[in-house]
């Protein structure tokens, strides 16, 4: 008993206060785009259940009894358990294209009772789990070659079956897991790499190849003669710089090659929109030119709460899931959107604090990788309703509606709090 | 390095934050673009077009009204049809006209109403009304054609169009839109604005598929329709349909006014055109046809053309004179050393009175020379500079040379040669005297006047001395407010006594003079005076100008025809009917009636007329 009242005591309540705040945020805002001004509901009439807003107000009731659930549990159980859990949701992703449903277009829901969940959402958090588990064992070195394919391969495995049901969006959110290895030793070259790739992709279908060699020739110059130290052995410095570009160069072909021919055609008009903005605002670019038209049109101030007119009349789709920033946009404005991105990044800087707090080796890596999710979340969601990120059916954690959205967040987030919790219980190793 | 790392990884998320914050800035706060596309989006204007005002006679007869047409419009993302030659069938359009007109609407925008078919008539929108159900996402807006009573009015009452795109862009208070209808000309252009009435416009807010979701900023901005108002002109209708018919084959004018009050009773002009042919769906066709008539129908000649007076202005001479105190009505002149020629008349006692009956030229021509030089003093060129100023000062009170002000927009001043006028003709002061303008006596020369300026002038002697501006309009909207410019009385300066000599001169020459049998009726004390007025190419113009009753005048009138020759032979007869049927409302003169109804001119008619500056005198 004293040990229960302990460990309220210690929950970190910063965190809890922000996920609150989100998750009341992201109500508000599922609210208003069903408001109706001529027939307002309220939570006491019978039809605000059928709304989104209704449906919304039951997942975060069902959520405050997930968080019980999980502070019920032993804070050990999900360190001794990660193996299953993770085992679990492979099967279930290996069985969801035979025994799941079809909902919005998406082959990836089971459907259990009255409930339906998609079992993608929650295999992040068995990964992240797992992912933990393999690094809290001391003689795992990520620096080490072996090791880094183990990793890969516990991330790898439900991001492949993911893409085998066509939820790139959601596979995606598994590179995110380079935050948690980078932090727990994977040397820094990786993630350069990373950002490099994604540099180079961008540039290659944004440029032409003659644009790319020509300030590549002017990068390489510039290096030559800034640093002496590639002036002393010239020829070498040349075929260095020859062989690196050539790569480069071959690399920009083989990504317009990919573009071209390996990517679906839906996937190749996502990119044309994010690249270009005009490209075609009535059909492929809709969604994009309507999301910058409903923040774009908030200034300031913004319109008011409940006083939007693009988000509440259904001009921008998927308003209450993928776009719910664009409420927020147009209705509180720059102020709103600013709050929100610097509360956002407060409590991402919160949890690695915390994480970086742990005494054990695999809270602390669960808690990286949670915060690893949420970012990459922040960044694809946020960025694709201001057009800089391709669209991608990634939810915006706490914000957007959804039950499936809802719960695996709160799981994920709470799972790092009840550890964090007991960090005083657990052998530091 | 695990606390550089955080650090690392941290900086990076700070990085992409303020990436994030900068692009909200610059959608948020820079670029304005977004606002109006939201409200583009949201936010519908609902126009509301006020019926036109009607137009009524002076006996509150309907001339024009309005008859409802309907457009039908299509809004791309509800229309759904299934049976396309169904379809196709019931609103009469082949299949690949549908398809261009999806198309096309489809290409404006996939939830806002476009255009679809144009100006369906009431029988039409019968036959579809029950279907229109069948087919989501095709709706009816009504909109209305100008429909007319008569035939008889045309010009002065001027036609109603979609705006063009200069008047559009010229247009100071920003009212009209693309596809607005606009009075072009005639009454409709110059009362255009009580006509109209007001636009209402509502605000509404939509979704995005188009369903109305209320008022926007609760209403405020809304702004209620006005109807348009009538009109209630002065035109005797069935006087006008009356003296159209006797316009038939013909060029030319009729203006009648009432004297006492300067109200036009009727103003045609031939030839004229049947004026629904440019109120329907078929306007661009029917305009183009009537544009390039060499005859120029879509002219209002009555205010515009421009005619010598001929014969007509040795009234104005002769009050000028008498005012002047240079005539009396006992000042006698013999045909004797004048270089105008006279027809036979009886020359014995040639005074005032006789030279008015009989419109004899040398008579003027002695009387204006008279008028020039009397009382003035130096060398002939002096002399005559001095008597031409005091004369057109006099002259110009009639309204010669200048605007009368009717109510029509293409009024046009004419021209009243003056001292300065004749300077710069001859290049210089004291370079012309009488003999170089001697033509104005008989009213020729550089003399030129409208038809609506003889009408008036008709006026002026009948009210012996004064007119009230003449006006199509006696008052508009249910106020009948009307200018009180339209209500003043304006003097010409000439005494009134000066006028009974006039009276009984034009009086018998209806009765004993120039007028001949057919401009005679029986029953009714008609003054008058003929007028040939000559044109450098083709026949003269026949002119006449009488009032009548002599005594408490009620009408008085101008009729030109084109190259019908002396003014006694088509004018006057033509006025007569006229004035018979006005007074009497009703024509006993038959064979006369029909006569005129059928004579046609038009083989004498020659085209671009121009302005004659020699001149040969006739009568």
């Amino acid at each position: 008993m004293s040990q229960e009242s302990n460990q309220i005591g210690k929950l970190d309540w910063i965190s809890v206060g922000l996920y609150a705040l989100f998750v009341l945020l992201g109500w508000m805002s599922i609210y208003s785009a069903v408001y109706n001004p001529e027939a307002p509901l309220w939570i006491f009439d019978e039809a605000f259940y059928t709304s989104n807003a209704g449906r919304q107000l039951i997942w975060i009731g069902t959520s405050l009894v997930l968080i019980m659930l999980i502070f019920a549990l032993d804070f050990r159980f999900f360190e001794s358990f990660a193996v299953f859990i993770y085992a679990a949701f492979i099967l279930a992703l290996i069985a969801v294209p035979f025994l799941g449903v079809t909902i919005n277009g998406s082959h990836s829901w089971f459907k259990l009772g009255g409930i339906t969940i998609q079992p993608a959402e929650f295999a992040k958090t068995a990964t992240a789990l797992l992912l933990a588990k393999y690094l809290n064992d001391p003689q795992v070195n990520l620096t080490k070659w072996m090791n880094q394919w183990r990793s890969a391969l516990i991330i790898a495995l439900p991001m492949v079956l993911i893409i085998g049901s066509n939820e790139t969006g959601s596979a995606l959110v598994f590179a995110s897991f380079i935050i948690l290895l980078y932090r727990e030793g994977l040397p820094g070259e990786y993630p350069g790499l990373l950002i490099a790739l994604i540099v180079l992709f961008v540039s290659s279908l944004l440029l032409s190849p003659l644009t790319i060699f020509i300030s590549l020739l002017v990068l390489a110059s510039l290096f030559v003669i800034i640093l002496p130290i590639y002036q002393r052995r010239l020829p070498q410095t040349y075929i260095r710089i020859a062989g690196v570009i050539a790569i480069v160069m071959s690399l920009s072909t083989i990504v317009d090659w990919v573009v071209n021919h390996i990517l679906k055609e839906h996937q190749r008009n996502r990119i044309k929109v994010l690249l270009d903005p005009s490209f075609d605002t009535r059909g492929l670019g809709y969604q994009v030119t309507q999301s910058k038209i409903a923040i774009g049109s908030g200034g300031f101030w913004g319109k008011g709460y409940l006083g939007g007119t693009q988000t509440k009349f259904d001009f921008v789709p998927e308003q209450s899931t993928d776009f719910i920033f664009c409420t927020i946009g147009e209705e509180f404005g720059f102020v709103g959107v600013m709050s929100v991105i610097v509360l956002f990044l407060y409590f991402l800087w919160r949890l690695l604090y915390l994480a970086d707090q742990q005494r054990s080796r695999f809270a602390r890596a669960y808690g990286f990788g949670v915060v690893g999710i949420l970012f990459f979340h922040f960044l694809v969601n946020i960025g694709m309703t201001i057009g800089l990120m391709p669209i991608m059916g990634i939810p915006l954690p706490f914000f957007s509606y959804g039950g499936s959205s809802l719960w695996s967040f709160t799981i994920l987030l709470f799972i790092f709090l009840k550890l964090d919790a007991h960090r005083s219980d657990m052998l530091s190793r | 390095m695990p606390e550089g790392r955080r650090i690392i990884i941290f900086l990076f998320f700070l990085l992409i934050g303020l990436i994030f914050i900068g692009k909200m800035f610059y959608l948020q706060m820079f670029d304005s673009s977004y606002e109006k596309a939201a409200d583009n989006n949201a936010i519908r204007k609902i126009i509301q077009v006020p019926f036109r005002g009607e137009v009524y006679d002076r006996f509150g007869k309907l001339i024009v009204y309005n008859t409802p047409v309907y457009d039908l419009y299509i809004t791309p993302r509800k229309a759904i049809v299934k049976d396309t030659n169904r379809f196709c069938a019931l609103f009469g359009i082949t299949k690949g006209r549908f398809d261009t007109l999806t198309k096309e609407a489809w290409a404006y925008s996939r939830v806002k109403p476009s255009l679809f078919l144009k100006h369906l008539s009431k029988e039409d929108f019968a036959k579809i009304q029950d279907a229109l159900v069948d087919y989501p996402g095709f709706s009816i807006s009504t909109t209305a054609f100008r429909t007319y009573q008569s035939k008889a009015l045309s010009n002065a009452l001027g036609y109603v169009a979609e705006i063009n795109t200069n008047s559009l862009s010229d247009q100071k208070d920003d009212y009209y839109r693309q596809g607005d209808y606009v009075g072009i000309s005639g009454l409709e252009a110059f009362y255009e604005e009580a006509l109209r009435g007001q636009r209402g416009v509502k605000y509404r807010m939509v979704n995005s598929n188009g369903v109305e979701k209320g008022e926007y900023r609760h209403g405020d901005l809304d702004v209620s329709s006005v109807a348009g108002q009538n009109l209630f002109t002065s035109v005797d209708i069935r006087l006008q349909e009356y003296a159209d018919s006797l316009m038939m084959h013909k060029v030319g004018s009729v203006v009648a006014i009432e004297p006492s009050t300067g109200e036009i009773l009727s103003m045609v002009s031939a030839p004229s055109y049947d004026p629904s042919l440019l109120a329907g769906r078929n306007f661009s066709k029917y305009y183009q046809i009537l544009a390039l008539d060499p005859l120029k129908p879509l002219i209002n000649r009555p205010p515009s053309a421009y005619y010598r007076p001929g014969s007509t202005f040795k009234i104005v001479q002769a009050l000028v004179g008498l005012q002047l105190g240079i005539l009396t009505p006992g000042s006698v002149f013999t045909h004797a050393g004048a270089p105008v020629k006279c027809h036979v008349h009886n020359t014995s006692h040639n005074d005032l009175h006789n030279a008015i009956q009989w419109s004899c030229n040398p008579y003027f021509y002695h009387a204006f020379r008279k008028i020039l030089y009397d009382n003035t003093q130096g060398d002939t060129f002096e002399r005559s500079a001095q008597g031409l100023q005091r004369w057109s000062e006099l002259v110009a009170n009639f309204g010669f040379g200048r605007k009368l002000g009717v109510d029509l927009g293409n009024e046009k001043k004419g021209n009243l040669p003056d001292v300065e006028y004749y300077n710069k003709v001859y290049k210089g002061e004291n370079t012309w005297k009488f003999s170089n303008i001697y033509s104005l006596s008989i009213g020729e020369g550089e003399l030129v006047v409208s038809p609506l300026k003889m009408a008036n002038f008709a006026a002026i002697i009948a009210n012996k001395g004064w007119y009230i501006p003449p006006h199509l309009v006696k008052g508009v909207g249910e106020k009948k407010t009307i200018d009180p410019f339209y209500k003043t009385p304006v003097s010409v300066g000439i005494d009134a006594k000066h006028f009974n000599v006039v009276h009984e001169g034009m009086r018998d020459a209806v009765l004993q003079g120039t007028v001949g049998r057919e401009g005679k009726i029986p029953d009714i004390v008609m003054c008058g005076k003929t007028g040939t007025s000559q044109n450098q190419k083709g026949k003269d113009h026949s002119v006449f100008i009488a009032f009548a009753p002599k005594d408490n005048p009620k009408i008085a009138i101008a009729v030109f025809v084109e190259n019908a020759g002396f003014g006694g032979f088509a004018a006057a007869p033509i006025a007569s009917l006229i004035i018979e049927k006005y007074l009497k409302g009703r024509v006993d003169r038959k064979d006369i009636e029909t006569k005129f109804m059928n004579m046609s001119y038009l083989a004498n008619v020659t085209y671009n007329r121009r302005i004659v500056k020699k001149d040969s005198l006739k009568r």
